[in-house]
Protein backbone atom coordinates (compact mmCIF):
# COMPACT_ATOMS: atom_id res chain seq x y z
CA UNK A 1 0.00 0.00 0.00
CA UNK A 2 2.70 2.43 0.97
CA UNK A 3 4.39 2.03 -2.42
CA UNK A 4 1.21 3.29 -4.11
CA UNK A 5 1.08 6.59 -2.26
CA UNK A 6 2.21 9.42 -4.53
CA UNK A 7 0.53 12.39 -2.89
CA UNK A 8 -0.53 13.47 0.58
CA UNK A 9 -3.26 16.02 1.21
CA UNK A 10 -2.39 17.34 4.62
CA UNK A 11 -5.49 18.40 6.53
CA UNK A 12 -4.45 20.50 9.52
CA UNK A 13 -1.15 18.95 10.36
CA UNK A 14 -2.30 15.35 10.18
CA UNK A 15 -0.47 13.08 9.34
CA UNK A 16 2.73 14.22 10.99
CA UNK A 17 5.39 14.31 8.30
CA UNK A 18 8.58 12.93 9.78
CA UNK A 19 11.61 10.91 8.69
CA UNK A 20 9.85 7.62 9.39
CA UNK A 21 6.81 8.44 7.29
CA UNK A 22 8.87 9.74 4.39
CA UNK A 23 11.02 6.65 4.39
CA UNK A 24 7.94 4.43 4.31
CA UNK A 25 6.53 6.13 1.18
CA UNK A 26 9.16 5.69 -1.54
CA UNK A 27 6.93 6.93 -4.37
CA UNK A 28 5.65 10.04 -2.64
CA UNK A 29 5.91 13.01 -5.02
CA UNK A 30 4.01 15.83 -3.37
CA UNK A 31 2.55 17.01 -0.09
CA UNK A 32 -0.30 19.47 -0.53
CA UNK A 33 -1.05 21.50 2.57
CA UNK A 34 -4.52 22.82 3.40
CA UNK A 35 -4.16 26.49 4.21
CA UNK A 36 -1.21 28.82 3.97
CA UNK A 37 0.76 28.23 7.20
CA UNK A 38 3.78 25.93 6.84
CA UNK A 39 5.31 26.05 10.29
CA UNK A 40 4.42 22.41 11.00
CA UNK A 41 6.47 21.10 8.08
CA UNK A 42 10.21 20.57 8.00
CA UNK A 43 10.66 21.77 4.43
CA UNK A 44 14.34 20.84 4.22
CA UNK A 45 13.63 17.30 5.39
CA UNK A 46 10.85 16.85 2.86
CA UNK A 47 13.01 18.29 0.05
CA UNK A 48 15.81 15.88 0.93
CA UNK A 49 13.49 13.05 -0.05
CA UNK A 50 12.79 14.72 -3.42
CA UNK A 51 9.20 15.44 -2.41
CA UNK A 52 7.60 18.72 -3.45
CA UNK A 53 5.45 20.81 -1.13
CA UNK A 54 2.58 23.17 -1.92
CA UNK A 55 0.28 25.27 0.22
CA UNK A 56 -3.19 26.70 -0.48
CA UNK A 57 -2.99 30.46 -0.17
CA UNK A 58 -6.41 30.97 -1.71
CA UNK A 59 -8.38 33.90 -0.52
CA UNK A 60 -10.19 32.76 2.56
CA UNK A 61 -9.31 36.04 4.22
CA UNK A 62 -13.00 37.07 4.36
CA UNK A 63 -13.99 33.93 6.20
CA UNK A 64 -11.04 34.29 8.57
CA UNK A 65 -11.76 37.96 9.22
CA UNK A 66 -15.38 37.08 10.03
CA UNK A 67 -14.21 34.58 12.64
CA UNK A 68 -11.87 37.10 14.23
CA UNK A 69 -14.69 39.63 14.58
CA UNK A 70 -17.05 36.90 15.81
CA UNK A 71 -14.57 36.10 18.58
CA UNK A 72 -14.11 39.76 19.45
CA UNK A 73 -17.86 40.31 19.77
CA UNK A 74 -18.49 37.04 21.61
CA UNK A 75 -15.75 37.81 24.10
CA UNK A 76 -16.73 41.45 24.60
CA UNK A 77 -20.39 40.64 25.19
CA UNK A 78 -19.69 37.41 27.12
CA UNK A 79 -21.85 35.49 24.69
CA UNK A 80 -20.75 31.99 25.68
CA UNK A 81 -21.13 32.69 29.40
CA UNK A 82 -24.53 34.27 28.70
CA UNK A 83 -25.60 31.17 26.78
CA UNK A 84 -24.65 28.93 29.70
CA UNK A 85 -26.62 31.12 32.09
CA UNK A 86 -29.63 31.13 29.77
CA UNK A 87 -29.77 27.33 29.52
CA UNK A 88 -28.61 26.42 33.02
CA UNK A 89 -31.01 24.35 35.08
CA UNK A 90 -30.85 26.74 38.04
CA UNK A 91 -31.64 29.95 36.18
CA UNK A 92 -34.44 32.08 37.61
CA UNK A 93 -33.26 35.40 36.25
CA UNK A 94 -30.12 36.91 34.85
CA UNK A 95 -28.22 39.14 37.26
CA UNK A 96 -28.54 42.79 36.35
CA UNK A 97 -24.80 43.17 36.82
CA UNK A 98 -23.91 40.57 34.18
CA UNK A 99 -22.14 43.05 31.94
CA UNK A 100 -19.80 42.99 29.00
CA UNK A 101 -17.78 45.76 27.38
CA UNK A 102 -18.65 48.00 24.46
CA UNK A 103 -17.37 47.24 20.99
CA UNK A 104 -18.65 50.28 19.07
CA UNK A 105 -16.20 53.13 19.47
CA UNK A 106 -13.58 51.01 21.24
CA UNK A 107 -9.89 50.91 20.25
CA UNK A 108 -8.71 47.89 18.31
CA UNK A 109 -5.06 47.14 17.80
CA UNK A 110 -4.28 44.73 14.97
CA UNK A 111 -0.90 43.09 14.98
CA UNK A 112 -0.42 42.02 11.37
CA UNK A 113 -2.09 43.96 8.57
CA UNK A 114 -1.91 41.50 5.68
CA UNK A 115 -5.02 40.59 3.69
CA UNK A 116 -6.76 39.13 6.73
CA UNK A 117 -5.81 42.03 9.01
CA UNK A 118 -7.08 44.49 6.44
CA UNK A 119 -10.44 42.74 6.08
CA UNK A 120 -10.77 42.79 9.85
CA UNK A 121 -10.13 46.53 9.77
CA UNK A 122 -12.91 46.97 7.18
CA UNK A 123 -15.34 45.19 9.46
CA UNK A 124 -14.15 47.01 12.57
CA UNK A 125 -14.67 50.34 10.81
CA UNK A 126 -18.37 49.52 10.48
CA UNK A 127 -18.42 49.36 14.29
CA UNK A 128 -16.81 52.84 14.40
CA UNK A 129 -13.78 51.33 16.11
CA UNK A 130 -10.57 53.29 16.44
CA UNK A 131 -8.00 51.14 14.60
CA UNK A 132 -4.29 51.03 15.38
CA UNK A 133 -2.03 48.58 13.56
CA UNK A 134 1.44 47.23 13.52
CA UNK A 135 2.92 45.47 10.52
CA UNK A 136 6.32 44.66 9.08
CA UNK A 137 5.59 47.38 6.51
CA UNK A 138 3.33 50.42 6.33
CA UNK A 139 0.15 50.17 4.32
CA UNK A 140 -0.39 52.84 1.65
CA UNK A 141 -2.03 56.05 2.84
CA UNK A 142 -5.18 55.41 0.80
CA UNK A 143 -5.56 51.97 2.33
CA UNK A 144 -5.06 53.39 5.83
CA UNK A 145 -7.64 56.11 5.21
CA UNK A 146 -10.19 53.69 3.79
CA UNK A 147 -10.36 51.96 7.18
CA UNK A 148 -9.26 54.85 9.38
CA UNK A 149 -6.22 52.93 10.61
CA UNK A 150 -3.18 54.50 12.27
CA UNK A 151 0.23 52.87 12.02
CA UNK A 152 2.12 52.34 15.26
CA UNK A 153 5.81 51.70 14.88
CA UNK A 154 6.30 50.73 18.51
CA UNK A 155 4.40 47.67 19.60
CA UNK A 156 4.31 48.84 23.23
CA UNK A 157 2.35 52.02 22.67
CA UNK A 158 -0.24 50.08 20.73
CA UNK A 159 -0.71 47.67 23.58
CA UNK A 160 -1.27 50.35 26.20
CA UNK A 161 -4.05 52.13 24.30
CA UNK A 162 -6.04 49.18 23.04
CA UNK A 163 -9.32 47.77 24.33
CA UNK A 164 -8.92 44.80 21.99
CA UNK A 165 -5.61 43.33 20.81
CA UNK A 166 -5.75 41.02 17.79
CA UNK A 167 -2.87 38.92 16.57
CA UNK A 168 -3.08 38.10 12.86
CA UNK A 169 0.44 37.17 11.80
CA UNK A 170 2.09 34.11 10.28
CA UNK A 171 3.95 32.00 12.76
CA UNK A 172 7.68 32.37 12.12
CA UNK A 173 10.73 32.40 14.39
CA UNK A 174 10.28 36.21 14.53
CA UNK A 175 6.67 36.06 15.68
CA UNK A 176 6.98 33.07 17.97
CA UNK A 177 6.12 34.12 21.54
CA UNK A 178 5.08 37.55 20.25
CA UNK A 179 2.68 38.20 23.08
CA UNK A 180 4.24 37.07 26.30
CA UNK A 181 3.99 38.01 29.97
CA UNK A 182 5.57 41.40 29.40
CA UNK A 183 3.22 42.34 26.58
CA UNK A 184 0.15 41.22 28.50
CA UNK A 185 1.19 43.34 31.48
CA UNK A 186 1.41 46.36 29.19
CA UNK A 187 -2.19 45.84 28.11
CA UNK A 188 -5.05 47.56 29.95
CA UNK A 189 -6.68 45.39 32.65
CA UNK A 190 -9.97 45.85 30.77
CA UNK A 191 -8.46 44.67 27.49
CA UNK A 192 -9.23 41.52 25.52
CA UNK A 193 -6.68 39.44 23.59
CA UNK A 194 -7.77 37.66 20.40
CA UNK A 195 -5.46 35.28 18.62
CA UNK A 196 -6.07 33.45 15.39
CA UNK A 197 -2.44 32.95 14.44
CA UNK A 198 -0.06 30.17 15.46
CA UNK A 199 -0.55 28.77 18.94
CA UNK A 200 2.76 29.72 20.45
CA UNK A 201 2.33 33.38 19.57
CA UNK A 202 0.82 34.10 22.92
CA UNK A 203 2.74 32.67 25.78
CA UNK A 204 -0.05 30.94 27.68
CA UNK A 205 -2.23 33.74 29.00
CA UNK A 206 -3.74 31.58 31.76
CA UNK A 207 -2.05 33.46 34.61
CA UNK A 208 -2.83 36.86 33.12
CA UNK A 209 -6.50 35.88 32.82
CA UNK A 210 -6.74 34.45 36.31
CA UNK A 211 -5.15 37.42 38.02
CA UNK A 212 -7.02 40.07 36.02
CA UNK A 213 -3.93 41.38 34.21
CA UNK A 214 -6.19 41.25 31.15
CA UNK A 215 -9.99 40.99 31.10
CA UNK A 216 -10.52 38.13 28.70
CA UNK A 217 -9.13 36.22 25.74
CA UNK A 218 -10.43 34.41 22.67
CA UNK A 219 -8.14 31.87 21.04
CA UNK A 220 -8.66 30.17 17.69
CA UNK A 221 -5.41 28.33 17.88
CA UNK A 222 -3.62 26.75 20.78
CA UNK A 223 -0.42 24.84 21.25
CA UNK A 224 -0.83 21.93 21.19
CA UNK A 225 -4.11 21.33 19.38
CA UNK A 226 -6.29 20.21 21.03
CA UNK A 227 -5.05 21.19 24.48
CA UNK A 228 -4.62 18.43 27.07
CA UNK A 229 -7.97 18.04 28.82
CA UNK A 230 -6.59 19.11 32.18
CA UNK A 231 -5.05 22.35 30.85
CA UNK A 232 -5.71 25.43 32.95
CA UNK A 233 -7.07 27.43 30.00
CA UNK A 234 -10.02 25.05 29.63
CA UNK A 235 -11.26 25.86 33.13
CA UNK A 236 -11.30 29.65 32.97
CA UNK A 237 -14.60 31.49 32.43
CA UNK A 238 -13.10 34.55 30.79
CA UNK A 239 -11.69 32.69 27.82
CA UNK A 240 -13.28 31.42 24.62
CA UNK A 241 -11.38 28.70 22.80
CA UNK A 242 -12.56 27.57 19.39
CA UNK A 243 -11.31 24.78 17.11
CA UNK A 244 -10.06 26.76 14.10
CA UNK A 245 -13.42 28.04 12.96
CA UNK A 246 -11.78 30.47 10.52
CA UNK A 247 -11.80 28.14 7.54
CA UNK A 248 -14.55 25.84 8.71
CA UNK A 249 -17.19 26.85 6.24
CA UNK A 250 -18.33 24.84 3.25
CA UNK A 251 -17.13 27.53 0.87
CA UNK A 252 -13.66 27.99 2.38
CA UNK A 253 -13.02 24.28 2.74
CA UNK A 254 -14.06 23.73 -0.88
CA UNK A 255 -11.72 26.45 -2.14
CA UNK A 256 -8.77 25.12 -0.16
CA UNK A 257 -9.37 21.55 -1.30
CA UNK A 258 -9.76 22.62 -4.92
CA UNK A 259 -6.43 24.42 -4.78
CA UNK A 260 -4.72 21.45 -3.12
CA UNK A 261 -6.11 19.14 -5.81
CA UNK A 262 -4.70 21.41 -8.53
CA UNK A 263 -1.30 21.32 -6.86
CA UNK A 264 -1.36 17.54 -6.57
CA UNK A 265 -2.41 16.99 -10.18
CA UNK A 266 0.30 19.34 -11.42
CA UNK A 267 2.96 17.54 -9.39
CA UNK A 268 1.87 14.10 -10.55
CA UNK A 269 1.90 15.24 -14.16
CA UNK A 270 5.33 16.82 -13.87
CA UNK A 271 3.95 20.30 -14.47
CA UNK A 272 4.88 23.50 -12.57
CA UNK A 273 3.05 23.47 -9.26
CA UNK A 274 0.84 26.58 -8.85
CA UNK A 275 1.60 27.22 -5.18
CA UNK A 276 4.83 25.39 -4.58
CA UNK A 277 6.68 26.24 -1.39
CA UNK A 278 10.45 25.91 -1.40
CA UNK A 279 12.64 25.60 1.65
CA UNK A 280 14.16 29.02 2.41
CA UNK B 1 -37.81 49.65 36.72
CA UNK B 2 -35.34 47.00 35.50
CA UNK B 3 -36.22 44.03 33.34
CA UNK B 4 -39.92 44.70 33.69
CA UNK B 5 -39.88 44.36 37.48
CA UNK B 6 -41.83 45.20 39.58
CA UNK B 7 -45.03 44.40 37.67
CA UNK B 8 -47.17 47.55 37.51
CA UNK B 9 -50.83 46.60 37.90
CA UNK B 10 -54.00 48.02 39.47
CA UNK B 11 -53.09 46.67 42.95
CA UNK B 12 -49.63 48.21 42.88
CA UNK B 13 -50.91 51.59 41.68
CA UNK B 14 -53.64 51.71 44.32
CA UNK B 15 -51.10 50.99 47.04
CA UNK B 16 -48.83 53.88 45.98
CA UNK B 17 -51.00 57.02 46.13
CA UNK B 18 -48.06 59.40 45.74
CA UNK B 19 -46.44 57.66 42.79
CA UNK B 20 -45.59 60.24 40.15
CA UNK B 21 -43.40 58.47 37.62
CA UNK B 22 -42.31 55.05 36.41
CA UNK B 23 -38.90 55.17 34.73
CA UNK B 24 -38.41 52.00 32.69
CA UNK B 25 -34.97 50.74 31.58
CA UNK B 26 -34.46 50.06 27.88
CA UNK B 27 -36.56 51.12 24.94
CA UNK B 28 -39.40 48.56 24.93
CA UNK B 29 -42.56 49.59 26.76
CA UNK B 30 -44.78 46.66 25.84
CA UNK B 31 -44.84 45.56 29.49
CA UNK B 32 -46.45 48.84 30.62
CA UNK B 33 -50.18 49.51 30.48
CA UNK B 34 -49.88 53.20 29.61
CA UNK B 35 -53.64 53.83 29.77
CA UNK B 36 -53.77 52.38 33.27
CA UNK B 37 -50.84 54.51 34.43
CA UNK B 38 -52.37 57.59 32.90
CA UNK B 39 -55.65 56.95 34.69
CA UNK B 40 -53.72 57.17 37.97
CA UNK B 41 -51.94 60.34 36.86
CA UNK B 42 -48.61 58.51 36.75
CA UNK B 43 -46.11 59.40 34.03
CA UNK B 44 -43.80 56.94 32.27
CA UNK B 45 -40.39 57.21 30.61
CA UNK B 46 -37.95 54.87 28.83
CA UNK B 47 -34.33 55.03 27.60
CA UNK B 48 -34.73 54.90 23.83
CA UNK B 49 -31.49 55.77 22.11
CA UNK B 50 -28.67 54.77 24.42
CA UNK B 51 -29.39 51.07 23.97
CA UNK B 52 -29.37 51.09 20.17
CA UNK B 53 -25.68 50.60 19.48
CA UNK B 54 -25.06 47.79 21.94
CA UNK B 55 -28.22 46.00 20.84
CA UNK B 56 -27.14 46.22 17.20
CA UNK B 57 -23.68 44.93 18.17
CA UNK B 58 -25.26 41.96 19.92
CA UNK B 59 -27.45 41.24 16.89
CA UNK B 60 -24.32 40.93 14.74
CA UNK B 61 -22.57 38.93 17.48
CA UNK B 62 -25.45 36.44 17.49
CA UNK B 63 -25.49 36.20 13.71
CA UNK B 64 -21.75 35.50 13.57
CA UNK B 65 -21.79 33.09 16.51
CA UNK B 66 -24.67 31.14 15.02
CA UNK B 67 -23.30 30.94 11.49
CA UNK B 68 -19.87 29.82 12.63
CA UNK B 69 -21.26 27.51 15.34
CA UNK B 70 -19.15 29.32 17.91
CA UNK B 71 -20.87 27.94 21.02
CA UNK B 72 -20.75 24.35 19.74
CA UNK B 73 -17.12 24.89 18.73
CA UNK B 74 -16.28 26.18 22.19
CA UNK B 75 -17.95 23.14 23.76
CA UNK B 76 -15.93 20.86 21.52
CA UNK B 77 -12.70 22.69 22.34
CA UNK B 78 -13.17 22.34 26.11
CA UNK B 79 -15.00 19.01 26.38
CA UNK B 80 -13.34 16.19 28.31
CA UNK B 81 -14.05 13.79 25.46
CA UNK B 82 -12.34 15.74 22.68
CA UNK B 83 -9.34 14.02 21.12
CA UNK B 84 -9.29 15.84 17.79
CA UNK B 85 -11.40 18.27 15.81
CA UNK B 86 -13.40 16.57 13.02
CA UNK B 87 -12.67 17.78 9.50
CA UNK B 88 -16.28 17.74 8.33
CA UNK B 89 -17.66 19.93 11.09
CA UNK B 90 -18.53 23.15 9.23
CA UNK B 91 -20.36 26.44 9.58
CA UNK B 92 -21.59 28.88 6.95
CA UNK B 93 -20.29 32.14 5.52
CA UNK B 94 -21.49 35.53 6.63
CA UNK B 95 -19.47 37.64 4.20
CA UNK B 96 -21.42 38.11 1.00
CA UNK B 97 -24.57 36.46 2.39
CA UNK B 98 -28.01 38.11 2.41
CA UNK B 99 -29.31 39.70 5.60
CA UNK B 100 -33.01 40.55 5.88
CA UNK B 101 -33.76 43.15 8.57
CA UNK B 102 -37.35 43.24 9.79
CA UNK B 103 -37.78 46.61 11.47
CA UNK B 104 -35.46 49.32 10.24
CA UNK B 105 -35.69 51.75 13.14
CA UNK B 106 -32.63 53.04 14.97
CA UNK B 107 -31.43 49.59 15.96
CA UNK B 108 -32.21 47.96 12.61
CA UNK B 109 -30.34 50.68 10.78
CA UNK B 110 -27.27 50.28 12.98
CA UNK B 111 -27.36 46.55 12.25
CA UNK B 112 -27.36 47.40 8.53
CA UNK B 113 -24.35 49.73 8.97
CA UNK B 114 -22.40 46.93 10.59
CA UNK B 115 -23.50 44.26 8.14
CA UNK B 116 -22.23 46.42 5.28
CA UNK B 117 -18.69 45.95 6.67
CA UNK B 118 -19.13 42.22 5.98
CA UNK B 119 -20.12 42.90 2.35
CA UNK B 120 -23.56 41.47 3.04
CA UNK B 121 -26.50 42.07 0.74
CA UNK B 122 -29.07 43.87 2.86
CA UNK B 123 -32.85 43.67 2.46
CA UNK B 124 -35.24 45.37 4.85
CA UNK B 125 -38.91 45.50 5.65
CA UNK B 126 -40.41 48.38 7.61
CA UNK B 127 -43.73 50.14 8.11
CA UNK B 128 -42.25 53.07 6.18
CA UNK B 129 -39.57 53.10 3.57
CA UNK B 130 -36.34 54.88 4.52
CA UNK B 131 -35.23 57.70 2.24
CA UNK B 132 -32.86 57.09 -0.68
CA UNK B 133 -29.78 58.51 1.03
CA UNK B 134 -30.26 56.31 4.06
CA UNK B 135 -30.82 53.26 1.86
CA UNK B 136 -27.79 53.83 -0.32
CA UNK B 137 -25.52 54.62 2.66
CA UNK B 138 -25.90 50.99 3.74
CA UNK B 139 -26.85 49.47 0.40
CA UNK B 140 -30.22 48.34 1.72
CA UNK B 141 -33.04 47.25 -0.58
CA UNK B 142 -36.64 47.79 0.55
CA UNK B 143 -39.02 44.83 0.52
CA UNK B 144 -42.59 46.08 0.70
CA UNK B 145 -43.77 42.53 1.30
CA UNK B 146 -42.14 40.68 4.16
CA UNK B 147 -42.54 37.48 2.14
CA UNK B 148 -39.97 38.67 -0.40
CA UNK B 149 -37.48 39.34 2.37
CA UNK B 150 -38.07 35.97 4.00
CA UNK B 151 -37.65 34.03 0.77
CA UNK B 152 -34.34 35.63 -0.18
CA UNK B 153 -32.50 35.98 3.14
CA UNK B 154 -29.79 33.76 4.58
CA UNK B 155 -30.18 35.57 7.91
CA UNK B 156 -33.44 37.15 9.12
CA UNK B 157 -32.99 39.62 11.97
CA UNK B 158 -35.95 40.96 13.92
CA UNK B 159 -35.63 44.47 15.36
CA UNK B 160 -39.22 45.67 15.66
CA UNK B 161 -41.15 47.04 18.64
CA UNK B 162 -43.67 44.68 20.14
CA UNK B 163 -47.12 46.01 19.28
CA UNK B 164 -50.44 44.30 18.49
CA UNK B 165 -49.34 44.39 14.82
CA UNK B 166 -46.01 42.67 15.41
CA UNK B 167 -47.29 40.09 17.90
CA UNK B 168 -46.44 36.67 16.37
CA UNK B 169 -45.21 38.42 13.24
CA UNK B 170 -43.08 35.37 12.52
CA UNK B 171 -45.23 32.24 12.65
CA UNK B 172 -45.47 28.91 10.89
CA UNK B 173 -46.24 30.49 7.51
CA UNK B 174 -43.34 32.92 7.69
CA UNK B 175 -40.88 30.25 8.86
CA UNK B 176 -41.91 28.05 5.93
CA UNK B 177 -41.20 30.92 3.54
CA UNK B 178 -37.65 31.14 4.83
CA UNK B 179 -34.84 29.14 3.21
CA UNK B 180 -34.06 25.81 4.88
CA UNK B 181 -30.48 27.11 5.20
CA UNK B 182 -31.59 30.33 6.90
CA UNK B 183 -31.04 31.53 10.46
CA UNK B 184 -33.51 33.59 12.52
CA UNK B 185 -32.05 36.17 14.89
CA UNK B 186 -34.31 37.91 17.42
CA UNK B 187 -33.19 40.99 19.34
CA UNK B 188 -36.66 42.53 19.69
CA UNK B 189 -39.16 40.72 21.91
CA UNK B 190 -39.96 37.03 22.38
CA UNK B 191 -43.63 37.55 21.49
CA UNK B 192 -42.76 38.77 17.99
CA UNK B 193 -42.17 35.10 17.21
CA UNK B 194 -44.65 32.24 17.54
CA UNK B 195 -42.32 30.25 19.76
CA UNK B 196 -44.08 26.90 19.38
CA UNK B 197 -43.93 27.26 15.60
CA UNK B 198 -40.24 28.11 15.90
CA UNK B 199 -39.49 24.97 17.91
CA UNK B 200 -41.26 22.85 15.32
CA UNK B 201 -39.46 24.60 12.45
CA UNK B 202 -36.06 24.02 14.06
CA UNK B 203 -36.80 20.39 14.92
CA UNK B 204 -38.02 19.63 11.40
CA UNK B 205 -35.20 21.56 9.71
CA UNK B 206 -37.62 24.00 8.11
CA UNK B 207 -34.97 26.58 9.02
CA UNK B 208 -31.38 25.87 9.95
CA UNK B 209 -30.83 27.69 13.22
CA UNK B 210 -31.92 30.45 15.57
CA UNK B 211 -30.15 32.91 17.85
CA UNK B 212 -32.33 34.60 20.43
CA UNK B 213 -31.54 37.30 22.95
CA UNK B 214 -35.23 37.43 23.85
CA UNK B 215 -37.85 34.77 24.54
CA UNK B 216 -41.27 34.53 26.11
CA UNK B 217 -41.26 34.20 29.01
CA UNK B 218 -37.85 35.28 30.25
CA UNK B 219 -36.35 33.07 31.41
CA UNK B 220 -37.86 30.08 29.65
CA UNK B 221 -39.09 27.18 31.79
CA UNK B 222 -36.13 24.89 32.36
CA UNK B 223 -37.65 22.01 30.42
CA UNK B 224 -38.42 24.12 27.31
CA UNK B 225 -37.36 22.46 24.04
CA UNK B 226 -35.52 25.61 22.86
CA UNK B 227 -32.95 25.10 25.62
CA UNK B 228 -32.03 21.68 24.32
CA UNK B 229 -31.69 22.27 20.58
CA UNK B 230 -28.11 22.26 19.31
CA UNK B 231 -28.92 24.72 16.55
CA UNK B 232 -30.16 27.41 18.95
CA UNK B 233 -28.14 30.02 20.78
CA UNK B 234 -29.98 31.80 23.60
CA UNK B 235 -28.59 34.71 25.57
CA UNK B 236 -30.31 36.15 28.66
CA UNK B 237 -31.55 39.49 27.21
CA UNK B 238 -28.15 41.19 27.27
CA UNK B 239 -28.69 43.54 24.33
CA UNK B 240 -27.83 46.57 26.42
CA UNK B 241 -25.57 44.84 28.94
CA UNK B 242 -22.36 46.81 28.83
CA UNK B 243 -20.97 48.92 31.65
CA UNK B 244 -21.04 52.14 29.70
CA UNK B 245 -24.56 51.77 28.36
CA UNK B 246 -26.06 50.67 31.65
CA UNK B 247 -24.56 53.73 33.26
CA UNK B 248 -26.05 55.96 30.58
CA UNK B 249 -29.43 54.28 31.03
CA UNK B 250 -29.31 54.93 34.77
CA UNK B 251 -28.40 58.55 34.14
CA UNK B 252 -31.34 58.91 31.73
CA UNK B 253 -33.73 57.29 34.19
CA UNK B 254 -32.52 59.49 37.04
CA UNK B 255 -33.03 62.61 34.91
CA UNK B 256 -36.55 61.50 34.04
CA UNK B 257 -37.37 60.77 37.66
CA UNK B 258 -36.02 64.10 38.87
CA UNK B 259 -38.03 65.95 36.24
CA UNK B 260 -41.13 63.92 37.09
CA UNK B 261 -40.82 64.73 40.79
CA UNK B 262 -40.31 68.45 40.25
CA UNK B 263 -43.09 68.80 37.68
CA UNK B 264 -40.72 69.73 34.84
CA UNK B 265 -40.98 68.37 31.26
CA UNK B 266 -39.82 64.76 31.39
CA UNK B 267 -37.00 63.67 29.05
CA UNK B 268 -37.91 60.44 27.19
CA UNK B 269 -41.49 60.58 28.39
CA UNK B 270 -43.69 57.87 26.87
CA UNK B 271 -47.24 58.90 26.09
Amino acid sequence: MSKKVQAIYLWWHKSVIDQELLQSLPNLKVIANSGVGMDHLDLKLVASFGVKVANAPCDVSGSTADTEVALLLASARRLVEGYHIAISSGMEYCEADFLGVEVTGATLRINGMGSIGYKIALRAKAFEMNILYHNRTWRKEQEEQAVGATYCKKIDSLLQKADFVMVVVSLTPLTDELIGKREMELMKPAATLINISGGTIQNCPATALQTGVIRAAALEVTYPEPLPRDHMLLKLENIIITPRLSIKTGKATYMITEEAAENILAALNGLPIPSEVLPS
Amino acid sequence: MWYHKPVINEDMLQSLPNLKIVASSGVGIDHLDLNLLSSYGVKASNTPFVVSTDTADLGIALMLASSRRLVEGYQMAVSCDTEYFPADWLGTEVSGATLGIVGMGTIGYKVAERAKGFEMKILYHNRNRRNKEEESAVGAIYCKKIDDLLQQSDFVLLSVNLTPETHKLIGKRELELMKPTATLINISRGLVVDQDALVEALQNKVIKAAALDVTYPEPLPRDHPLLKLKNVIITPHIGSATKKTRRLMMENMTESIQAGLTGLPIPNEVL
